[in-house]
């Protein structure tokens, strides 16, 4: 129990930093940034108790907003996928969530990257459209959250594969 | 219960930081995020010192050109009682945070209310318009950029006195347009737009960009324009903050008048 905590504070610290240092000064092609924090979220301990969980989730994209300076978009976006999570991991891996033994590293990869793609998508359209706020800009919103997210998930599905532990 | 709760304390926020400075608890002038940012910043400006330089360098010749074509040369001693005549205070001051990739972008600056940074108090660099300051801390400061879509700031062409507010779409990081400029003005492609001085924020005549393209709004009484600006928003680091010392002067008179 305490390696799975201290898993998740070093992680906590890390992802922050990686994407307040370093993610954010990517603008590719001028405005596409992936955000690649929301690992943190996707790879939160499957047995966990639920109103911890969002309220981390909520100081997690809180952190991200105040070094972004973005108000509070960061955390609506972390507290409503994290708000979700349960339903899109039922979806995604049926039986082997009712057990609750799914482990990250050796579900098949197929319902991972879907897994992973539903969220990433669900959290860019909430990032974006409280970002922009203005319904004229629709194109833009639909735009910023698509690029983004192809950028995003390429990114999560990459990290979770050089850092899953192959053992079994 | 906790989702809702949480998730409408997060709308609060987004929603202040909608209207222009409401953004009183969720910034980043603040100890931890202002120390992060400037241990990151002492690192990372070493890598673009020569360009840096080099705009200190061209800024530098362009004022000393200024001083030795002066015509007429004034009394030494007048010069001397600076704080007297001139309304504006400079303060020099570096970004240690910059985004350009958002569309509410917002920069942090190293001086704060120790070094008599205040809300409110306009922001250039050597090139031309940076911004406005919003949040204070007693060694930070943010600065609303004017890539920012609730900035508004009062500019007008630099040949006539035609003024209009400059806003900015979210699109490109090296546009901003220029709204409210009444039809009567005008304009071509490749005038100068200055800021107005109608604010008390800005001193008139800071240059904010060049017109490279316009057209009428949709009720055609104004023209919308497209400004490409003198600044490279994307790469700045040494900044001046202005402060109009009669500020409080010029508010109270204006205030005054608009009661009657």
């Amino acid at each position: 129990m305490n390696s799975v905590l201290y898993t998740n504070i070093v992680r906590f610290i890390l992802l922050v930093s990686l994407q307040v240092l370093v993610l954010n000064h990517v603008n590719f092609l001028g405005y596409l940034n992936p955000y690649l924090y929301i690992l943190f979220i996707i790879l939160f301990p499957i047995k966990n108790s639920r109103p911890l969980f969002v309220f981390l989730s909520f100081i997690f994209g809180l952190t991200i907003d105040v070094f972004l300076d973005s108000g509070g978009i960061h955390a609506a976006a972390c507290v409503s996928i994290a708000y979700v999570r349960p339903v899109i991991l039922k979806f995604c891996f049926g039986t082997v969530y009712e057990y609750q033994t799914v482990k990250f590293d050796t579900v098949e990869f197929s319902s991972k990257l879907l897994y992973i793609t539903i969220l990433t998508i669900l959290h860019h359209i909430i990032l974006f459209s409280l970002e922009i706020f203005n319904i004229s800009k629709v194109i833009l919103t639909v735009q910023k959250t698509l690029f983004s997210s192809i950028f995003t998930i390429i990114l999560c599905i990459l990290v979770t594969i050089i850092f899953s532990r192959k053992t079994k | 219960m906790l989702f809702l709760l949480l998730f409408s304390i997060s709308l609060t926020f987004t929603i202040q930081t909608h209207s222009y400075h409401k953004s009183k608890f969720i910034n980043s002038a603040n100890f931890l995020t202002g120390g992060v940012y400037n241990s990151i910043s002492n690192i990372n400006r070493y890598f673009d010192l020569e360009y840096q330089n080099k705009i200190l360098i061209e800024e530098n010749s362009k004022l000393k050109s200024i001083l030795y074509n002066k015509k007429n040369k004034k009394d030494s001693s007048y010069i001397d009682n600076v704080s007297f005549n001139h309304p504006y205070k400079f303060t020099t001051a570096s970004v240690l945070k910059n985004s350009y990739s958002s569309s509410k972008n917002v920069l942090l600056l190293n001086k704060g209310i120790f070094k008599g940074i205040k809300e409110d108090l306009g922001v250039i660099s050597s090139k031309g318009i940076v911004g406005i300051i919003d949040n204070t801390s007693k060694k930070y400061a943010t600065v609303i950029s004017v890539l920012n879509t609730t900035s508004k700031i009062s500019a007008q062409l630099k040949k006539t006195n035609h003024f209009g507010t400059l806003t900015w779409n979210g699109l490109s990081p090296y546009f901003t347009q220029l709204i409210d400029i009444p039809k009567i003005a005008p304009v071509k492609v490749g005038d100068t737009i200055i800021t107005s001085g109608r604010s008390s924020i800005f001193p008139k005549g800071v240059p904010v960009g060049i017109v490279h393209d316009f057209k009428l709004d949709a009720a055609e009484n104004y023209y919308e324009i497209n400004i490409k600006l003198f600044n490279d928003m994307t790469n700045i680091e040494h900044v001046y903050v202005i402060e109009n010392v009669d500020v409080n002067e010029i508010t109270n008179l204006l205030k005054s008048s608009t009661n009657e």
